[in-house]
């Protein structure tokens, strides 16, 4: 589904990735993990665009997305949740959502507001309220549902969970589960290994911009050492 | 005074408003997306209203307005597809200078098409009559532009609000990057709101003709009014754009109502001052996100070598022996390179290390100019007198109109420089009693003394010399310092426990008074003054100057100025359409260079 060979980039002079590397397969969920400041973020924003790459290569579908722009690579079918969410404030919930749609995609779930306010109940409660009255988890329902209103085939979810009431983080990983079971493939990042665990099937430590271990979650539960030396706990 | 009489003020300046609004509308549409601020808006205005009296008289009124607006919407298409997709990465201050010279060309494109005299417009048919009003006589058409103003607002929020591209438009305002991510592809979104701003600016144009005729001086007038609007109802607010369009033109009605026609500049500075004090993003406006891209990266100014000392000692005795070869005619050319080398070093002084842009420097050089005259031939001070006196009045300029542009940053500020300078001209060219108009002053001689042109030069020498000497000093000392570290971080800067607004006050302050220096000296070096001292083209000349010469270099001022005055002298008089190249020189250096004109000239030396 997605692959980033060698990727290396980061913020003007300074590199944050070195020749990173990793595989999405099709409706997986893999968690990317890593401390502060490790590139997690940079690595999604250089795969949709948002970042130059100085060298590298991203494949989705067989299709090359180095050097596209960002609405190129949106077009293609990949959605992008940043961390800090970027609501839409001045738009009401279903403008946001108007702003995220385009066409139906072939292979890739349909989606519409009524479908999304199903999956997430609290955003259908508040169609017509404005993105800057909004608490955190509504405000991440809302960064999700307007980016799936783009029907994409993969998703790169930066923190879903970051800065959520406990109730909440369950009920956006119970969507993150849903959205597996209807075929996506998702990338997220995450620094708590608890909350990957509630979604990932896989997930790949980063560390100075580099991957530096890829394993099923049950094998990182099993291996102190590792999660002592690349996580914080 | 009655009441009927203001009343008939008050629905003149809304017909008034109605134009206005929708220039600034469309300035506001199209700074929310793009995050460029059109100075060529003006100038879209005035094609629309020459469009419309030249259309009108082939096919009629009422099918000229519309026609002329989807024209100018159409060369708005241009510009956006030619000029602004290639600059949408470029530097802030390439951005505004880019749109700058486009209305510099424009303004010469309509001197060339229909020449310099005023072109009269027909009546609107249908609507030629006129409405008895509390005993006046109100003109039919002034109605219908009343009630245009807020149909045009219902029909833009409307627009913006029920449409995809509307919701998409807002969108891309608050979020560019986020928008393109969610696959907006932001070309066509900018090219849409370009031309529908163009368009609006053009029908607010081609609407103004059965009420005033077209004229070549309503793009900076209309510009200048537009940033006031937006600037007091807040940048990217439409609603606030017609708010302060009402608020300022039915002010400026009530005053000539009263009879205090002179007060009109006056009250526009005055609800200005109030609005930025209480609202400093404007009436309905929001804090902006600091720019993306703002000024250049700059190296930090390094403290010249000791070679670079030498070399200035070296360059001012050759300048100190010249009056032994050379004649007159050179002199009054030194002389004039000299005043520019100042002016221009002192608007280096607030662009470069300050940040600040100022698009209305020659107003400080033009109030010293004119302060000079006005002590002198009213035999307030002697000549010697004036000369030390006419400067503090450009510093006095300077420290009033800078109070406001420091509050606000970037474009903001750069719109407020443009509006200053056109009152500052306004004035000059309307105050007859003191300025003499657009006669400007004549016979303002240097005391007999400095009569010679050897004399003046070195005078000019000295005074020149020892100003630039100062803002290079001032550029290294703590002062400097402080106000270079607000320029590159001002949170950084002000948690340092730095002023930053005071710092920039005090700098633009100081630039205002060396420009008054100049301003003095040029008066005294030419014996008369005209409002062109202060004009808009004066401000541009300033800034290729600085732009010809670097704005990273400390010295670039003066070469840029030398090599500008002398370029001038030698080509300018053979040239009709003289603001024209200077128009697309700017253009060509942003578009050639697009990543910093000043890094460019930093390699070459």
């Amino acid at each position: 589904m997605l692959e980033l060979k060698r990727l290396n980039s980061g913020y003007g002079r300074a590199q944050v990735l070195f020749d990173f590397e990793l595989r999405l397969g099709a409706g997986e969920v893999v968690a990317l993990l890593g401390r502060n400041g490790a590139g997690k973020s940079t690595a999604l924003k250089a795969t949709m665009g948002l970042l130059p790459l100085f060298s590298g290569e991203i494949l989705f579908n067989r299709e090359k997305l180095q050097g596209l722009e960002p609405f190129r690579i949106a077009r293609l079918g990949l959605g992008y949740v940043p961390e800090d969410r970027r609501i839409f404030t001045g738009l009401s919930v279903r403008e946001n959502l108007e702003a995220g749609r385009q066409p139906p995609r072939a292979g890739a779930p349909r989606w519409t507001p009524e479908k999304l306010f199903e999956l997430f109940p609290n955003l259908g409660r508040m169609r017509d309220r404005n993105g800057v009255s909004m608490s955190g988890g509504e405000q991440q329902m809302l960064a999700i549902a307007r980016t799936l209103m783009g029907n994409p085939r993969a998703l790169l979810l930066d923190e879903p969970f970051e800065g959520l009431a406990p109730v909440i983080v369950d009920a956006v990983a119970a969507s993150i589960r849903e959205l597996k079971r209807e075929g996506l493939s998702v990338l997220l990042c995450e620094q708590n290994l608890r909350y990957a665990r509630l979604v990932a099937d896989r997930a790949c430590i980063i560390e100075m911009g580099r991957i530096c271990h890829t394993g099923s979650l049950a094998g990182l539960d099993s291996d102190p050492a590792l999660r002592e030396r690349y996580l914080s706990f | 005074m009655s009441w009927e009489s203001i009343l008939i003020q008050l629905l003149n300046g809304l017909a008034g408003a109605s134009s206005l609004f929708l220039v600034a509308a469309g300035l506001s549409l199209i700074f929310g997306v793009t995050r460029i601020v059109n100075f060529a808006h003006g100038s879209l205005y005035m094609l629309g209203m020459y469009l419309a009296v030249w259309l009108s008289g082939r096919v009629g009124f009422w099918v000229a307005v519309p026609l002329a607006a989807v024209s100018v919407g159409l060369v708005g298409f241009f510009i956006e597809f030619f000029l602004l997709k290639k600059i949408y990465k470029a530097p802030e201050l390439l951005q505004l200078l880019a749109t700058f010279a486009l209305a510099l060309v424009i303004k010469d494109a309509a001197l060339w098409a229909w020449g310099p005299e005023d072109m009269l417009g027909p009546r609107a048919p249908g609507f030629s009559g006129a409405v008895n009003i509390a005993g006046s006589a109100v003109p039919q058409y002034d109605l219908l532009l009343i009630l245009l103003g807020p149909l045009v607002l219902v029909f833009l929020q409307l627009v913006l609000s029920k449409t995809r591209w509307g919701i998409l438009v807002r969108a891309a305002s608050e979020d560019r990057e986020m928008a393109g991510a969610l696959g907006v592809n932001q070309r066509w979104l900018f090219t849409g709101v370009f031309v529908l701003g163009a368009l609006l600016a053009g029908l607010g144009g081609a609407l103004q003709i059965p009420r005033e005729p077209a004229s070549l001086n309503v793009d900076l007038r209309v510009i200048s009014d537009a940033f006031v609007v937006v600037v007091v109802g807040g940048l990217g607010s439409i609603p606030g754009a017609f708010l302060a369009a009402l608020l300022i033109a039915e002010a400026k009605a009530f005053c000539t109502g009263l009879g205090y026609s002179e007060a009109t500049l006056v009250i526009e500075f005055v609800i200005m001052a109030a609005v930025l004090v209480w609202r400093p993003w404007g009436l309905l406006g929001r804090a902006q996100a600091p720019a993306k891209n703002p000024g250049f990266a700059q190296a930090p100014a390094e403290f010249p070598a000791r070679k670079v000392f030498i070399a200035g000692a070296v360059l001012l005795a050759v300048l100190a022996l010249l009056p032994v070869a050379a004649g007159g005619y050179t002199l009054v050319l030194l002389t004039d390179m000299l005043v520019f080398a100042l002016f221009a070093t002192s608007l280096h002084f607030i662009m470069g290390p300050g940040g600040l842009y100022s698009f209305g420097h020659a107003a400080y050089f033009g109030i010293g100019a004119y302060a000079a005259g006005i002590l002198v031939l009213n035999k307030i001070t002697t000549m010697e007198f004036a000369l030390a006196l006419a400067p503090l009045a450009a510093g006095l300029g300077a420290l009033l109109f800078g109070w406001f542009c420091v509050r606000l940053s970037g474009v903001y500020s750069a719109m407020l420089t443009l509006a200053f300078a056109q009152i500052a001209w306004s004035a000059a060219f309307q105050w007859n009693a003191l300025t003499g108009g657009s006669n400007g002053m004549v016979g303002i001689w240097p005391a007999p003394w400095l009569a010679s042109k050897t004399a003046y030069y070195y005078l000019t020498l000295i005074l020149c010399a020892a100003a630039i000497s100062f803002f290079w000093r001032a550029i290294h000392s703590p002062f400097g310092y402080a106000l270079r570290a607000g320029r590159d971080s001002p949170q950084r800067a002000d948690a340092s426990g730095i002023d930053v607004r005071a710092v920039q006050w005090a700098a633009f302050t100081i630039a205002g008074l060396a420009a008054g220096v100049a301003g003095s000296l040029y008066a005294f070096s030419k014996g008369s003054i005209s409002p062109e001292s202060l004009g808009i083209q004066r401000s541009v000349d300033g800034l290729v100057m600085v732009m010809l010469g670097g704005i990273q270099t400390l010295t670039g001022p003066l070469w840029g100025a030398a090599l500008f005055t002398w370029l001038q002298d030698a080509t300018a008089r053979n040239l009709d359409y003289w603001r024209a190249v200077t128009g697309m020189v700017i253009l060509a250096l942003v578009l050639l260079l697009p990543n910093g004109i000043g890094s460019f000239f930093q390699k070459k030396k």
